[in-house]
């Protein structure tokens, strides 16, 4: 029988995945540097409780534990989820999370490959929904901070919301720039006066933005290595940042300019990490351009308008629902057809 | 906009912007192996102790036998004669005895045997009288009608009898041949070292086939890991004027017709035309060397330029005689290495496995590897798409190959048409970049085999559907007729004219049966045909020269006979309407019907019915057999 092609020069899923994972390192790093080492220990939660669930539910659902467990996608989810989590999240927030987006996000919905939503994003919104003051109580970057947590205090924090003798929450929190700017604003402040807090650094947030322009250099690694198309990430920031300018260009003294935009809240881990997901995500070039945009001009909408400091998930998981729509209406032309 | 994201992407991906060639949507870049098997000269082989020549070696119709069991024939001497147009006849390779006429197994995905001439050489190779062409001073028309004897067929894979290809339509002029030689898939040689060797000879039979078509332009496509055949064709066609060697970048498929077009010339040849409707006609390179040499020496197609390699001691090419059993070419080799688990036709990318290392070389027999588990792995299990759009990206059609592999996974089969499933060249780049190993090609064929398979059974249905309202009305009619006679009884028993009478009802009768046969008849052919020109329309999907003349070609084959068919009903309703001036109203009718008829199914009908039915049926079962274990496999990688 006919079962050419016998030769395939592909990564298997394994590799594709384990790049990404690769990809993440610097941002880790930087994260680890501006917030303290307590991400690494989310890091490690995040994953335990993604493979387990994974495991758990694969075993439910009869299909082999080892080649899903070894394609490493629920290590990404896991990941992105931890990285867009507040740092120092209590430890229940991380593992109920990470299992609302495995189990519910994607086992439940056929596992690898038939999750129409991006997991990460799903466990974020629940959480998001479901916890916003610890979803939006960023600790400051230790840089900034009245006290700086040691790790062992950040690890006692995070299993026993425990924090050292003396020490008051508000002493290692701080609102995040989009946060702070959104609420100044409200108050009726001007941006110029606002970004003159020192929680602003020369893009964006400061010690944020050192994080940010690693996840960009992961990024860019991951479209050098071929793993994400081009098209996604540049339409987002594009989109993004053309919104703002335009904002900007009318009423600076109320919007912010594009570069923080850029620079700010989970903009470049959204850009290269979150909406490059593929099986979320619409296969077309053309379907990528018109999904990213919209991701970018959601995420800035929801940030100025919306309840909510940073719009990436929701901007994110409105653009899934598109994807249908978007690839049906975006085909290639085929070769030797007119249209 | 558009250009500017595809500078964009083009810069990224770090492509080159060479306006020299066109370049096409993806493709892929497979390791080449050539070098195994272009260290050493195209060698031959002695004369094996029996042949095997099936009778199916082209697409399209099988020839008729014209020897006995016990025949001795003469090398050249012609065993099987081309049987309506789109067919090619079969000579003997070398002088010998017909020692059987029977099912083998041929050298075909299906491992189904089927009809074959076995030659039993004398070992004395002697020609049969050989009758070269003086091609320059003589008719086109005569010049095609000897190819039709030739066995001639388009020897890159597709296998199209050639005589077709240079025909005249009377529709479009050719202005440009492009001969094939990019040979892309890995592994294969055969043109390469052809052109290396027997350059001049191959420009003389461009000179032919250019000189056949009316072609004023003639373009060699090679793709640019064959420096040496570049330079030697490059050296072979100096002196001529309007021939020219284009190198194609080494991307696979550049060999398929469509895209080499496209490549050379920048022509994109729409997805429901031929390319004979652009002006454009491709030959292969050996094609047109066996044209030369069937011109200048008479010689029939008797043997081609084989490349034996893979794990075998010492790979090359040879020159085989059709007929020779596999082993033979293996032990002309050196032998197969011990690790050797099967034999694969063709190369790595759209060959197949053959089902056993007892079948011969036919005229398609481009390439056999020697495969090994080493040389190709099995691939591990599938895992599900993650709609990377890698396959997207490596489509040479510019599919959506993750869409299709959904709709054929689903049984969608009306949303995978939609998706131009039938656009598919089966080319593999996809399967090729699938990071989840999923066959994806398999699932195409079986989508492409079901499709195929329910419209035939559509298509019956609506004969049948046909048939039973044509047979209502002929009863309705004869029941009009019967009252008639009656009434034209008792008016003729009241005029006393009893002579006449029992003479027209029989005319009558007469006229109207020959009429039923003829239109059953075209019913009958017409049913047939289609059906051919479906089969006919599947196989040309497989093949990567340029085959979409078939289903045209034998629509205009069968123009006429269909046009002759009318005509007989019409004559003899012509004759019915003299006798009777009654008969004459329900001719009319009856005419309108038959017309009606014909013109519904305009352009159908074959000239051997029982032929052709015998064939299809065969290809239909085959189909099945092939559906029945795509499905097994199917099956099998989902229960994993």
């Amino acid at each position: 029988m006919n079962r050419s092609p016998y030769i395939t020069d592909a990564p298997t899923v394994s590799i594709i995945m384990l790049k990404v994972l690769l990809a993440l390192v610097p941002g880790i790093i930087a994260y680890t540097w501006v917030y303290g080492g307590g991400i690494l220990v989310t890091l490690s939660l995040a994953t335990i409780t993604a493979l387990v669930s994974e495991a758990i539910l694969l075993k439910i659902r009869q299909r082999p534990i080892r080649p899903y467990l070894t394609d490493l996608s629920a290590v990404v989810t896991a990941w992105l989820l931890a990285l867009a989590l507040p740092p120092l999240a209590p430890w229940w927030l991380v593992v109920v999370g990470t299992f609302f987006a495995i189990v519910i996000a994607k086992q439940l919905y056929g596992g690898l490959g038939y999750n129409p939503f991006n997991p990460a994003m799903v466990g974020y919104a629940v959480l998001l929904i479901s916890f916003p003051i610890i979803m939006t109580k960023w600790p400051a970057p230790l840089m900034l901070a009245q006290t700086k947590l040691g790790f062992m205090d950040q690890l006692q924090f995070i299993f026993g919301n425990v924090l050292p003798a003396g020490v008051k929450v508000d002493a290692v929190t701080s609102a995040t720039p989009l946060d702070y700017l959104k609420t100044q604003l409200m108050l009726k402040h001007e941006v110029t006066s606002i970004t003159q807090a020192p929680i602003f650094g020369i893009f964006g947030a400061k010690g944020g933005e050192f994080v940010t322009g690693a996840y960009l250099l992961g990024g860019l690694y991951l479209m050098q290595q071929r793993i994400i198309s081009w098209h996604l990430p540049t339409a987002f920031l594009a989109a993004l940042a053309a919104i703002s300018l335009a904002f900007y260009a009318v009423d600076p003294a109320h919007f912010a300019n594009p570069l923080f935009h850029l620079m700010s809240g989970a903009s470049m881990l959204c850009a290269f990490f979150i909406i490059t997901d593929p099986i979320s995500g619409p296969t077309t070039p053309r379907g990528k351009l018109y999904f990213a945009a919209g991701v970018g001009v959601l995420t800035y909408l929801i940030r100025v308008y919306g309840g909510y400091p940073d719009g990436v998930a929701f901007a994110v998981l409105i653009m899934n629902m598109c994807v249908p729509l978007i690839d049906a209406h975006t085909q290639p032309r085929v070769f030797g057809h007119t249209k | 906009m558009n250009s500017i994201i595809q500078f964009t992407s083009r810069l990224i991906r770090g492509q080159s912007t060479s306006t020299d060639v066109h370049k096409f949507n993806g493709g892929v870049h497979p390791p080449g192996y050539k070098d195994d098997s272009t260290t050493r000269p195209i060698g031959t082989l002695a004369i094996p102790e029996k042949l095997i020549l099936p009778l199916r070696q082209h697409v399209g119709y099988i020839p008729k036998i014209k020897v006995h069991v016990s025949d001795h024939v003469l090398k050249g001497q012609m065993l099987a004669e081309a049987e309506g147009s789109v067919s090619a006849a079969i000579h003997a390779p070398t002088s010998g005895t017909v020692t059987a006429i029977s099912k083998e197994v041929i050298p075909h995905p299906s491992g189904l045997p089927d009809m074959c001439i076995t030659l039993t050489p004398d070992g004395k190779d002697t020609w049969a009288t050989l009758q070269p062409v003086d091609w320059r001073n003589t008719a086109k028309k005569d010049l095609v009608a000897s190819l039709r004897l030739s066995g001639i067929v388009g020897l890159g894979g597709a296998t199209f009898p050639t005589h077709i290809k240079v025909r005249a339509d009377g529709k479009s002029h050719v202005h440009t041949l492009v001969i094939n030689a990019a040979e892309c898939e890995p592994y294969i040689t055969c043109d390469d070292m052809l052109m290396r060797e027997r350059a001049d000879e191959i420009v003389k039979g461009i000179e032919i086939v250019q000189y056949l078509l009316g072609a004023e332009n003639c373009v060699i496509g090679i793709e640019d890991n064959k420096p040496e055949a570049t330079i030697a064709m490059s050296e072979a066609c100096k002196s001529l004027a309007n021939v020219s060697v284009k190198a194609v970048p080494t991307l696979y498929p550049s060999g398929d017709a469509r895209r080499l077009i496209h490549l050379l010339l920048g022509t994109e040849i729409p997805h429901d035309k031929r390319s004979t409707d652009v002006g454009v006609q491709v030959f292969n390179v050996a094609t047109v060397l066996a044209i030369y040499r069937y011109f200048a020496f008479g010689e029939p197609a008797v043997n081609r330029i084989v490349t034996m390699t893979g794990s075998v001691n010492s790979p090359q090419n040879f020159e085989v005689l059709f007929g020779t059993p596999l082993q033979s070419l293996i032990t002309a080799a050196g032998g197969a290495k011990a690790d050797t688990t099967h034999f694969i036709m063709g190369g790595p990318m759209m060959g197949f496995d053959l089902p056993t290392i007892d079948v011969p070389i036919t005229k398609a027999a481009n390439c056999i590897i020697a495969a090994t588990p080493d040389l190709f792995a099995p691939p591990p299990p599938a895992m599900p798409c993650i709609r990377c759009a890698r396959c997207a990206d490596a489509c040479p059609v510019n599919l959506q190959p993750q869409e299709l592999y959904w709709f054929a996974k689903s049984d969608n089969f009306e949303k995978a048409r939609d998706y131009n499933l039938f656009d598919c060249i089966e080319c593999g780049c996809c399967t090729y970049v699938c990071p989840s190993n999923i066959p994806l090609v398999q699932y195409y064929r079986y989508a492409k085999s079901e499709i195929i398979a329910a419209d035939k059974a559509k298509e019956a249905a609506d004969l049948a559907r046909e048939r039973n309202e044509f047979r209502l009305a002929r009863i309705e009619r004869e029941k009009l007729e019967r009252a008639q006679k009656h009434a034209e009884r008792a008016a003729s028993a009241k005029t006393d004219e009893p002579k006449t009478e029992g003479e027209k009802p029989a005319n009558t009768m007469a006229a109207d049966d020959a009429k039923k046969a003829a239109i059953a008849a075209a019913v009958e052919r017409a049913k047939a045909l289609k059906l051919a020109v479906a089969h006919a329309e599947g196989q040309i999907n497989n093949s990567q020269e340029e085959t979409k003349a078939t289903p045209a070609e034998a629509q205009s084959h069968t123009n006429e006979s269909a046009m002759a068919e009318q005509a007989k009903v019409e004559q003899a309703v012509t004759e019915q309407a003299k006798k009777d001036k009654q008969a004459l109203i329900a001719a009319a009718i009856e005419r309108a019907k038959a017309q009606k008829l014909a013109a519904a199914q305009a352009g159908v009908a074959p000239k051997n019915i029982e032929n052709i039915s015998a064939t299809v049926q065969a290809e239909i079962s085959e189909i099945d057999a092939i559906r029945e274990k795509v499905k097994q496999t199917v099956d099998a990688k989902n229960s994993d």
